[in-house]
């Protein structure tokens, strides 16, 4: 099975480009068994947001 | 707390351009975000007069600093792409990436085990909802920290991929890096920043 070092990689490269179908395929069975990477996903996802958070400023840094 | 009350207050159209207190940390917030881009001052400087001025233009538009702030970096935003697309940057990639690779392998061998498994206490944790982290001003202040702590060359990459939302293939014809070492580096900024933002966010808030 693919090492969590590769599917971390793997799960970050998603982020930047489609994924091959034989990739996709070995991350799917890998995070499926691994709860640890199936959470750094979502954190990738959840970087992306908090970064078009940052760039948009919002109200947050009126809040004090 | 009274400063606070009275800064999120609505203004009449053009009185924001006469808070000089907001008006100059905006002005930083911009230069500092320029700087991260073009890595160069005058250019930097140049770009954020421009935003500026656009905004001075529109003034009627404004009534709050929200509005103000979303709509100045959005042509900030749009001007250091421009600058980015027109200007093939040479940096010395290989110097800059030296010392951080050394550091990245270190980082590895921490959060992973020989065979490639996570290390039981690195193990990442679910954070959050962001809804509710994320209007936290101590949060930006803790994001900008973790940014602030990645190596120049990564943060510039993530910056370019994730703020200004360049695609992979733009980025590497501006940066002059192939596509394998933009995705490594982007995985070891993306790595740092995630480590960082857990270990000093996500999991405190949850100790507390």
């Amino acid at each position: 099975m693919m090492k969590c070092t590769e599917a971390t990689q793997l799960l970050s490269e998603k982020m930047d480009r489609p994924l091959s179908n034989k990739e996709k395929l070995n991350l799917g069975i890998h995070t499926a068994m691994c709860p640890a990477c199936r959470q750094f996903g979502k954190h990738m996802l959840s970087l992306r947001e908090i970064s078009q958070q940052y760039v948009k400023q919002n109200d947050a840094s009126e809040k004090g | 707390m009274t400063q606070a009350l009275s800064r999120s207050t609505e203004h009449l159209p053009g009185q924001l351009f006469h808070d000089t207190v907001f008006m100059e940390d905006l002005r930083r917030q911009m230069l500092k975000f320029a700087m991260l881009q073009v890595r160069n001052e005058v250019i930097a400087e140049d770009a954020v007069q421009d935003a500026m001025l656009s905004a001075y233009q529109n003034i009627e538009r404004f009534n709050r600093q929200a509005a103000l702030k979303t709509w100045v970096f959005a042509i900030l935003k749009n001007k250091l792409i421009d600058i980015l697309r027109k200007e093939k940057r040479y940096t010395s990639a290989s110097i800059l990436e030296e010392g951080a690779s050394r550091n990245d392998e270190a980082l590895l061998d921490e959060l992973f085990t020989e065979k490639g498994h996570w290390q039981k206490e690195q193990r990442p944790q679910k954070w959050d909802e962001p809804d509710h982290d994320l209007e936290s001003h101590h949060f930006w202040r803790i994001f900008d920290t973790c940014l602030d702590a990645l190596p120049a060359k990564y943060s510039r990459l993530f910056m370019m991929r994730e703020f200004l939302e360049l695609d992979s293939n733009e980025i590497c014809d501006n940066e002059e890096v192939s596509v394998s070492n933009l995705n490594t580096t982007l995985f070891r900024a993306r790595l740092r920043l995630r480590e960082c933002l857990e270990d000093n966010w996500f999991e405190r808030e949850k100790a507390t």
